[in-house]
């Protein structure tokens, strides 16, 4: 790997190449790169791009492990469905072709011969993007066929295998299998996040080396931070991978009160103390604390908010989200809700002993990472707000004060999952 | 090559049948899934790990091969 010639300008990439229309679109970027499509795999693998949908995996491996694959198919997951995130629906509003770019190149370079865009209903999103693609087909930008579904808006439907399942007419609930053995139909599935694919049309235009100038060596190039809670500017912010907690607080405009504690990485994520501020936020300056970047979450918790409830919140709410697959996970996980609601309503230690007992066995049990990842919430809350933690089990009770979390309708139960 | 007991979970009922039969591999949790061992099985339980894989009701015991 040659080193960065050039130092990154620190200008968005992603946000700035806005263009809604497929003439300002070709305006910005220019042309399809249609010439890099038999490197385009190399060329992703060498610009280190990761998964922006949480996972961080290498983009350029999962590629590879699909191509070869007999009749396989491309899905761009736009299924965001942590509650304190907004990069990807955004970024599909503002740059819908730079995204669909990207898939389109994937696609060339796997050799599939469609594509579907899987976004939340009764967004408005699906039109928006129905409409791009109408825009292509008539600028005659693009030959892979792209089509938009939209699969119901579990927490759990964004997981890749879901997402398939429901592209290949089954329900949108996790599969056992991985997405890209036997996604769509049975036929393998390339399964990405939207913004990793508008990396991807970035990486072939300009190449891997531009890629490299923003970012960190393991985490090359810049990512979507969703900012909010006790930030004077709520928002989404492009920033490079591995800036530090501090700076992005400050791209937010400054905390508006003192905080007790940052979310990172969604629900699925984990509580740090406001003294680890200073660390670079990337999958491995978090790892250290048990924290990952997710899907660049960041939600400032007022002091004034109890850590604690907040905790049994979103516990609760992730509780209600699974998709009733796995014992340890739909009994398991309201199980650990209602230890942790005992914990802060009522001081119980019994129920802290059993909750610290219980999280231990639920972990890694589950079809999909949904229960591993509430275990890894709710272990943060332990250790983050353990004073708190203390003052509640010494019978110390507070109010609760302000939400802060928020915690959307889930899907009628109806409208199941499909 | 050795082998190793593997639950798919979302097949898994729960009644425990298989913890029954293999007690030194598979315990059961307080809701009565298989909480299975994180090693290897030895040569003196292949015998009755099989067995436990094939009267699982759900078909969702497997013995998985494994380098190491
Ligand atoms: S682990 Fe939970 S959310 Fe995942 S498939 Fe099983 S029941 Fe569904
Ligand atoms: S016998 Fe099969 S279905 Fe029953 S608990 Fe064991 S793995 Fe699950």
């Amino acid at each position: 790997m040659s080193a960065p010639q050039q130092r990154y300008d620190g200008r968005p990439r992603l946000l700035t190449k806005q263009a809604r229309s497929i003439t300002e679109h070709a305006r910005t970027v220019g042309p399809l790169p249609t010439s890099v499509v038999p490197q385009l795999i190399d060329m992703v693998t060498a610009s280190g791009l990761r998964g922006r949908g949480g996972g961080w995996f290498p983009s350029g491996r999962k590629m590879a492990s699909v191509a070869g694959r007999d009749n396989p198919y491309v899905v761009v997951n736009g299924m965001e469905s942590e509650p304190a995130a907004g990069k990807d629906k955004l970024l599909l509003r503002l740059a819908p072709h730079l995204v669909l770019d990207g898939a389109e190149l994937a696609a060339l370079a796997l050799g599939a011969d469609r594509i579907t865009v899987a976004v939340h209903r009764g967004t408005g999103l699906a039109e928006h993007l129905t409409a791009a693609i109408a825009d292509r087909v008539a600028a005659g930008w693009g030959e892979v066929e792209i089509d938009v579904a939209e699969p119901p808006s579990w927490y759990v439907s964004s997981e890749s295998t879901a997402v398939a399942g429901f592209v290949g007419g089954g329900e949108a609930k996790p599969k056992a299998d991985s997405a890209r053995v036997a996604g769509v139909g049975g036929r393998p599935a390339l399964v990405s996040n939207v913004e990793t694919f508008a990396h991807v049309a970035l990486i072939g235009r300009y190449g891997p080396n531009w890629f490299r100038q923003a970012g960190t060596g393991e985490a090359p190039g810049t990512a979507l931070f969703t900012v909010s809670g006790a930030v004077r500017s709520p928002g989404v912010y492009e920033l490079p991978v591995g800036i530090t907690g501090e700076t992005i607080l400050r791209v937010a405009n400054g905390i508006r009160e003192p905080i007790s504690a940052l979310l990172v990485g969604g629900y699925g994520g984990a509580w740090i103390p406001p003294t680890q501020l200073h660390r670079p936020f990337c999958p491995e300056g978090l790892e250290p604390l048990g924290a990952s970047l997710g899907a660049g979450i960041v939600v400032a918790l007022p002091a004034r908010t109890c850590g604690l409830f907040e905790t049994v919140r979103v516990a609760t709410w992730m509780a209600g989200q699974t998709a009733r697959q796995c014992g340890p996970c739909f009994r398991g996980l309201p199980a650990i809700a209602e230890d942790f609601a005992m914990i802060a309503r009522d001081g119980s230690r019994k129920a802290y002993e059993r909750l610290r007992f219980r999280l231990g066995v639920i972990d890694g049990r589950g079809a999909c990472a949904h229960p591993d990842g509430v275990v890894k919430f709710v272990g943060s809350a332990l250790k983050t707000f353990a004073l708190d933690i203390r003052r509640h089990l010494s019978g110390q009770l507070c109010p609760g004060g302000p939400r802060v979390l928020p915690l959307p309708e889930p899907p009628d139960e109806s409208e199941g999952w499909r | 090559m050795t082998e190793r007991l593997k639950v798919d979970m979302i097949a898994c009922d729960g009644h425990g049948v298989c913890a029954e039969l293999v007690p030194e591999l598979i315990g059961l949790d307080e809701w009565g899934y298989p909480i299975l061992a994180d090693a290897p099985v030895p040569g003196e339980l292949h015998k009755h790990a099989r067995k436990a894989v094939s009267l699982c009701p759900k078909l969702a015991l497997s013995l998985a091969r494994t380098r190491s």
